[in-house]
């Protein structure tokens, strides 16, 4: 039955269950990413973001949530022209880190 | 006088001579037999043809025997190299001069030299076997005198690097050391043993040779044959492929291992990182040691320093990116939606200004160049006015080629539905690639420095000369790359008074911020970037102007002064 609207699914993310071998890995190589204040002036500046919805700040999210498969959706999108690095107010190799991501 | 025509002693260097002959030929036709099909054609018509053949035979001499590009680098290293080289290069001519001519010309019995027998070693044990005259004796001495000389110099250099100019040497391994050791004992064993004839200095100057030799092909003395190679192979105008085949491998052996790179890297400010240098690059590919390899192809800057400095002409940048190619990002791209990517402008503009992803994040030079557009009177029009896509390069520089093509093929498209003729650009690193990847036949492509360059010159920009003194940064990819050295600075002369940086052009630094490198943090760009403004400020200049929105913008965080681009600074004066 189509009432017009229906109810969203659950984006609940249960933590304790969570895979998060990637980002814990990623934490080891780049350590940088521990002083991310999420501030989204990567994502604010991203040349893909103008297209898609390509955010690096939600990546992280994602991968601090375990999802990877998303993430990495999402990377694929990167022109890699190093914006984001340029204008991160904490100094973050960003586009080490996505390169990283996929590695 | 010892009247035979043959000893013992002379077998160590028999042997080691018919080593690295052998060794040689099987590495050329190695490094011809990997060369593409289509580089070899070229290469075998650049033999042929009368510029290359003559480019050929100027620097086999200039580089091979003279070395002129280490004297023009420091003349102190230019003679330590000279005397060593060229004066043993002559001791062997001149050794093979007296063997054929000393008969005819003095009319002196040679005791037990039979002309008629091929003995190559008679040469180089000549005042064992025969009798020098006067004057090739005193030659031969001076000679033996000046290679001496050199090593001393290399003694000096080896000690305290400091005295001739050089903050930074190659630290070598075993090998490399061991045959040093041979090679700086060979020219005094020789005096000793031609002055005294004891026999044990003729072994001991035999064996030197003969571990000479045999070492040759594993340590970077390889480069005393390579180069020869390397000059005809360069001249061909090859690019290497393949980080360690065919062509790229004639220029991994032809590095000497100088280590001249080491104090022009910008990287080197911090000691930790002059081992990422091209020098240690390249050593680490002759080693076969592709992870440290890949690493410090990762690490560089791609500003080129490096290769404007190098005595050899190494094309390390060229090969740090073929090395990026063979081990490329695994980062699964989609790019799909550049499909959808609507052209802004489409019209009867006659300039096209594309301001690429470095520009956007400083908005202020697009605002000046549309002043100066609009000052000019042009009929422009934005290509990327609300953010375009890139250029391509960075994906590039990842070695990710066929993602970069599509890029380009976008951009392409988007240029020529708009109609220009002339497509001006302010940020290099798109000038880069736009002048080297781009298929973009009938439209003139200029970067900013040039185009204002040209509206002034031709009288449709006028501009007021104020009283500020400016300090030019000279951006990799304009500069070094594409030589655009004289019109950003005549630009300035118009506007201001021009100071000197302590380092420019060819040598202008890195400013840190480069997007060749993937791997370098923050903290180490920041010291990069101290340096290079530091190296800009030596002539106490009231503004650093740059033309590169990436050099601004790192600039900015560790000037003592303002920094501006030239469109901003232009702007500023316009009548």
């Amino acid at each position: 039955m189509d009432f017009g609207f229906c109810l969203s699914p659950s984006s609940h993310v249960k933590m304790d269950s969570v895979d998060l071998t990637t980002f814990n890995r990623l934490k080891e190589t780049n350590p940088d990413i521990n002083t991310c204040i999420a501030c989204g002036s990567c994502t604010a500046t991203c040349t893909a973001g103008h297209f898609t919805e390509m955010s690096f700040r939600r990546i992280l999210l994602m991968l601090q949530r375990g999802k990877e498969d998303e993430a990495k959706k999402m990377i694929q999108h990167c022109m890699l022209c190093g914006k984001c690095t340029l204008v991160c107010p904490r100094g973050i190799n960003i586009r080490k880190i996505l390169l990283d991501i996929t590695r | 006088m010892n009247s035979q025509i043959f000893h013992p002693f002379v077998l160590p260097f028999v042997l080691g001579m018919a080593f690295v002959l052998t060794y040689c030929v099987v590495g050329l036709l190695r490094v011809i037999g990997q060369l593409p099909k289509d580089d070899r054609k070229k290469f075998w018509r650049s033999l042929v043809t009368p510029k290359t053949a003559w480019a050929n035979v100027r620097d086999l001499v200039g580089d091979c025997l003279f070395h002129v590009k280490i004297w023009k680098r420091n003349p102190v290293l230019g003679y330590m190299h000279t005397a060593i080289a060229f004066g043993w290069f002559m001791i062997i001519v001149i050794g093979h001069v007296m063997l054929f001519t000393l008969k005819p010309l003095e009319g002196i019995e040679l005791q037990g030299v039979e002309r008629t027998l091929p003995n190559f070693y008679y040469p180089i044990f000549f005042k064992y076997f025969a009798e020098e005259t006067l004057i090739f004796a005193i030659l031969m001495d001076f000679f033996l005198l000046m290679i001496i000389s050199g090593i001393l110099i290399a003694v000096v250099k080896k000690i305290h690097s400091k005295i001739v100019g050089v903050k930074r040497i190659m630290h070598f391994g075993f090998a490399d050391n061991l045959i040093r050791f041979a090679l700086w004992t060979i020219f005094p064993f020789r005096l000793i043993a031609e002055k005294t004839n004891i026999m044990a200095f003729w072994w001991l100057y035999s064996i030197d040779l003969m571990v000479f030799m045999f070492m040759l092909p594993f340590t970077r003395y390889m480069h005393i044959p390579t180069e020869a190679l390397f000059i005809l192979l360069r001249h061909a105008g090859l690019k290497p492929r393949e980080p360690r085949k065919g062509y790229a491998l004639a220029q991994i052996y032809s590095c000497p291992s100088c280590g001249l790179c080491i104090d022009a890297c910008p990287m080197s400010v911090n000691d930790k990182n002059s081992g990422n240098t091209s020098a240690y690059f390249m050593k680490r590919l002759r080693n076969g040691d592709r992870e440290e390899a890949q690493r410090i192809a990762e690490t560089c800057m791609q500003c080129g320093k490096c290769v404007a400095v190098c005595p050899v002409s190494i094309e390390s940048c060229d090969i740090k990116m073929s090395q990026r190619e063979a081990v490329p990002y695994t980062i699964n791209s989609d790019h799909s939606y550049l499909g959808n990517v609507e052209p802004e402008t489409k019209g009867n503009a006659k300039v096209l200004y594309f301001a690429g992803c470095m520009t956007q994040l400083t908005p202020k030079i697009m605002r000046a160049m549309k002043q100066i557009m609009e000052a000019a009177g042009e009929k422009y029009a934005f290509l990327d006015k609300d953010g375009g896509v890139c250029c391509g390069r960075p994906m590039l520089l990842s070695g990710k080629t066929a993602e970069a093509q599509a890029m380009m093929a976008k951009n392409t498209e988007l240029i020529k539905q708009s109609g220009a003729k002339r497509l001006v650009l302010s940020c290099p690193i798109c000038y880069k690639v736009f002048k080297e990847e781009y298929q973009l036949e009938g439209i003139e492509i200029l970067h900013h420095t040039q185009y204002i360059d040209e509206l002034i010159k031709r009288g449709k920009l006028k501009v007021d000369k104020n009283d500020v003194n400016y300090v030019y940064h000279d951006p990799c990819e304009l500069g070094r790359a594409f030589g655009v050295y004289d019109e950003p600075r005549e630009v300035i002369e118009n506007i201001g008074h021009l100071r000197k940086a302590k380092s420019e052009k060819e040598l202008s630094t890195c400013c840190g911020g480069s997007l060749g490198s993937f791997i370098l943090t923050q903290q180490e760009r920041d010291e990069i970037t101290t340096n290079s403004v530091n190296d800009l400020i030596f002539n106490n200049p009231d503004e650093i102007v740059t033309a590169c929105p990436l050099c601004l913008k790192t600039f900015a965080r560790k000037s003592p002064v303002a920094v501006k681009d030239i469109a901003e600074v232009v702007a500023n004066q316009l009548k």
